[in-house]
């Protein structure tokens, strides 16, 4: 797709994002660094992976792009507005037909008293998009279909309960679609799903965006379904966001250590058997409650240097498509 | 990367592969009905309660007349023209029961479901509406809460005139605080569930979110609230009219006992004044309870599934055990 | 079939019957669970004809089994060292043996003496499946049973485990009879794989002769189902469909609604399992 004015290139833009939340009612209270200074972009029409283990902050992290929890500090610009100045205390009912979520687990996002034509019909009333029973049920139906879902009109009578986990994503994906979004936050959409189902919906994401150019930030633990969807995979670690850059080029020549070591940690059985080497890292993820200052990884890096404990590293850039947050690198 | 690739055979097209055995789709609240009038316990308590209420109903066709009329000598013992024998009074004990349940029905229902109405709305708004707002009502719930019921009950009687009204008053006065309790706290584990984030995602408002989207979740324990209040309110009546805090020229259970009382039931031997009204309460009790106790199956699956089990292992004649069984044969 | 010192691993989707079929061999499924069938021989001795107290004594110096989530095997409110001692004190070892063996298996699985004395929420989430291991191998039996040992950890952690897992059996010598959904860990991780599906084993190889030599359509679909992190970029496609309900599943071949190459046969009688070469075995129609 071709831009014009290239500030219009980023549908989001989120600069120094960070989210701290307090343990305890007193000023003194210790704080959990769940998000710290998370700044990335999405284009119009691109697949970011956003890939790091449980407790990395990802899934803070999206919740507060979807506007589900306030932010600490940190700015999010959305279509060119600054959307924490725009409409500081609530979302507007703009945002959030341009900005929709789908959870991970498919048996909870829906609720267990309504049809899944209720769940359906609702953001299409809410947005204004359809009117009148009939009307809204064909969409309905339409929407269905579009997510592969057939036959359509006997599934919208039926209650989540009565389906499998591969049909309630897609209608999970379904709901999302109803209100035309520009952006679709996804937080590990298939990690709960069957296996052999995965890529079903991995497919249907893609296809999505081909044919109505919607752009996604797909959050995930594993690497390699990062790969497969992701035009840019960014790693998060500790809260920190340590590497990004194109997919093939994060998978094929990481730089980060720590982004080494999951790449190392992956079964791959295409590789053959024990064929991976030890990087040479013990220990496991540190407490987010008051970090000590520095890089996240200092206390488990085969590379540490004495800086690493005192400065959290900046953004340096390997190639215009790579970037990491390392001493190892930049300045 | 289209999915209709030419490599997908044509009975593969139809990516939603249901399982034949599904039947037309009920909601679960339907479900949840339909089980509760065929589980055993709830039959039990379905069929005392309604034998009462048809019994308050058609009072006037079982007993017709004023049931305080004076009918014959004071304290007979039950006979053929006086089924429960006749009270300290002269009055027709039988008649008086029939009678009496529409007064103690009417309180104990009516309180149940103001104390559940006002508990829903209270526990609701305070669950759902983080700060200041759930400080506030959690309080004033805490404070009706941690009150003495009985002394508040009778200061709060004894102030106003007595009476039918008082009474409903007073009962949901103290009885709603409890059912508050329980519905905020189902209402906070319940606005943390990915379906109500959903809902806010979607741009869902507040009010639709709680009572569209979570009040139907709720269904079973404000059933069961509503039958945990009916009992109290009834057995809560019979003790107010019982201390004298009642109109006692009303006719109910209460007021029964009350005159028994007073009458010296006990030293005249006159059981007949007041075993037929306690046991009236206490089966309504009792079906209230079994109603609930239906519910607690319902909505535990566990338990229902360790009744299936003894009984086929009863069919195998093999005795409770610490290992899964091994049956040796088909089961039918 | 277990040989001494295999891996076997057991590879399904969820309803596959792999989790439930590690729980009956140790006959802990809970009501309303009834076995109605076969055999399950251990050294000889049939599992299923054995009473109680025979299970009793059987259970963990025999088999013992990791579960799936730690925190769901350990209690929460005990010191892991009484935890840990509990089955060594239940099985005859006297407090001051079964004292030393638990020093002893927490240096074998790598954690300090001093978290013997603390209680499970102290532990990360790697720890804590380690004292899973621990209380699994403490009374050295000859074959363990990992059910989805690390399908709730991170994938570093996660390989982590497997390492110390693959090292102790090399020490002591046990079998493992390994469950997953993640066909890729099994072909690193097992000498041999077996594939269920809706309650039945389809195919059954060595792992490598399974990886490289894939026969039944629900094998090669799971093995379409996992996208790589290296090499060549293709699309992959899954399985289309849902596992079946097993009240009532699909006549014939349980597999033959979802299967790209069913033939009319497939919905008219199940397949008998055909042994294709030396140790590979499948159950389909097209062999």
């Amino acid at each position: 797709m071709i831009r014009l004015n290239s500030e219009s290139k980023n549908i989001l833009d989120v600069r120094g994002m960070t989210k701290h939340f307090p343990i305890g009612v007193f000023a003194s209270a210790r704080q959990v660094h769940a998000v710290e200074d998370a700044t990335f972009t999405v284009q119009h029409g691109q697949v970011v992976a956003l890939v790091g283990e449980s407790g990395s902050g990802k899934t803070t992290t999206i919740r507060m792009i979807a506007r589900l929890i306030p932010v600490t500090h940190g700015e999010i610009f959305f279509e060119g507005a600054d959307i924490l100045k725009t409409e500081p205390r609530r979302a507007s009912i703009d945002y959030r037909s341009k900005v929709q979520l789908i959870f991970q687990d498919p048996f909870a996002s829906l609720n267990p008293v309504h049809t899944i034509e209720h769940h359906l019909a609702r953001p299409l009333i809410i947005h204004k998009k359809a009117a009148g029973r009939q009307e809204i049920h064909d969409r309905v139906c339409d929407l269905l279909e579009t997510v592969d879902i057939k036959p359509a009109a006997e599934i919208a009578r039926r209650y989540p309960h009565q389906l499998s986990g591969g049909q309630r994503q897609r209608i999970a994906i379904a709901r999302a679609l109803a209100v035309d979004p520009k952006l679709i936050l996804a937080d590990e959409p298939i990690s709960m799903l069957d296996v052999s189902i995965r890529m079903g919906i991995l497919n249907l994401i893609s296809r999505l965006k081909e044919q109505r150019g919607i752009s996604y930030l797909y959050i995930t633990h594993d690497l390699a379904s990062a790969r497969y969807i992701g035009d840019l995979i960014m790693v998060m670690y500790a809260g920190h966001i340590v590497e990004g850059g194109n997919s093939e080029e994060i998978m094929g020549g990481a730089v980060h250590p720590y982004t080494q070591l999951l790449l190392s940690a992956v079964p791959d059985p295409g590789a053959g058997l024990r064929t991976r080497k030890d990087i040479g890292v013990r220990g496991e993820v540190p407490s987010l409650i008051d970090p000590p200052p520095g890089c996240p990884f200092a206390a488990r890096c085969p590379k540490v240097m004495n800086i690493c404990h005192h400065v959290i590293p900046e953004k340096a850039e390997i190639t215009p498509d790579h970037w990491v947050r390392c001493h190892l690198f930049g300045s | 990367m289209n999915l209709n690739t030419k490599t997908t055979p044509s009975h593969l097209k139809n990516e939603s592969l249901l399982p034949v055995s599904v039947k037309k789709p009920i909601s679960t609240q339907l479900e949840f009905f339909q089980r509760l009038v065929t589980q055993p316990k709830a039959i039990i308590g379905l069929v005392i309660l309604a034998v009462f209420i048809l019994m308050a109903i058609f009072a006037p066709l079982i007993t017709p007349g004023d049931p305080s009329r004076f009918v014959d000598h004071p304290h007979r013992p039950p006979s053929s023209e006086h089924w429960l024998g006749t009270t300290g009074q002269g009055q027709d004990v039988f008649a008086q029961v029939v009678w009496g349940a529409r007064i103690s029905l009417f309180i104990g229902f009516s309180v149940g479901m103001f104390t559940t109405l006002i508990g829903l709305i209270i526990g609701m708004i305070a669950g759902y509406l983080p700060g200041v707002i759930d400080g506030l009502l959690n309080m004033f719930t805490n404070v009706f809460l941690l009150i003495p019921g009985l002394p508040l009950l009778i200061t709060l009687a004894s102030f106003l005139p007595p009476g039918i009204i008082t009474v409903i008053l007073v009962l949901t006065a103290t009885g709603w605080a409890w059912s508050a309790r329980v519905f905020r706290s189902q209402t906070l584990s319940l606005r943390e569930k990915d379906f109500v984030s959903a809902s806010v995602v979607s741009g869902e408002d507040t009010s639709r979110i709680v009572f569209s989207e979570i009040l139907p979740n709720m269904l079973s324990l404000v059933v069961s609230s509503l039958f945990g209040s009916v009992a109290y309110a009834i057995a809560s009546d019979a003790g107010l009219a019982f201390l004298g805090f009642e109109n006692v020229n009303n006719v109910s259970w209460g007021t029964m006992l009350f005159w028994a009382s007073n009458n010296s039931a006990l030293l005249q031997e006159a059981w007949w004044t007041f075993l037929p009204p306690g046991l009236c309460i206490a089966l309504v009790s009792f079906a209230t309870t079994m109603l609930i106790y239906a519910m607690d199956e319902i909505t535990n699956p566990r338990l229902r599934s360790e009744k299936e089990i003894s009984s086929v292992l009863r069919k195998f004649h093999i005795g409770a055990k610490r290992s899964t069984p091994v049956v040796k044969e088909p089961i039918a | 079939m277990i040989k001494p010192g295999e891996v076997v691993g057991l590879a399904g989707e969820s309803g596959s019957g792999k989790s439930t079929i590690a729980h009956a061999i140790l006959r802990i499924l809970h009501p309303p669970a009834l076995i109605t069938g076969g055999r399950a021989l251990f050294a000889g001795r049939d599992i299923l004809e054995m009473n109680d107290d025979e299970l009793e004594q059987f259970r963990w110096s025999n088999i013992s089994i990791v579960f799936q989530s730690a925190m769901n095997a350990l209690n929460p409110v005990m010191r892991i060292r009484e935890q840990l001692m509990d089955v060594m004190l239940h099985h005859g070892l006297s407090k001051i043996e079964a004292t030393e063996r638990a020093i002893n298996l927490f240096d074998l699985v790598g954690i300090e003496p001093q978290r013997l004395d603390g209680y499970p929420h102290q532990l990360s989430g790697g720890m804590r499946q380690r004292v899973v291991i621990a209380i699994a191998i403490a009374l050295n039996p000859p074959m363990l049973i990992l059910d989805e040992p690390t399908t709730a950890l991170d994938v570093v952690v996660q390989k982590d485990i497997l390492q110390q897992i693959a090292t102790l059996r090399e020490k002591l010598g046990f079998s493992i009879l390994f469950i997953t959904h993640d066909l890729s860990l099994l072909v690193e991780f097992s000498t041999h794989i077996a594939i269920m599906y809706a309650g039945e084993i389809v195919e059954k190889a060595p792992a490598r002769k399974l990886f490289d030599n894939p026969l039944h359509p629900y094998t090669l679909g799971l093995m379409n189902s996992f996208p790589s992190i290296s090499g060549e970029k293709h699309k992959l496609t899954g399985i289309p469909g849902s596992p079946p309900d097993l009240v009532t599943p699909p006549t014939g071949c349980r597999f033959h609604p979802r299967c790209p190459k069913a033939m009319p046969v497939c919905s008219q009688s199940a397949p008998l399992t055909k042994t294709v070469s030396a140790d590979h075995s499948v159950a389909c129609h097209l062999y």
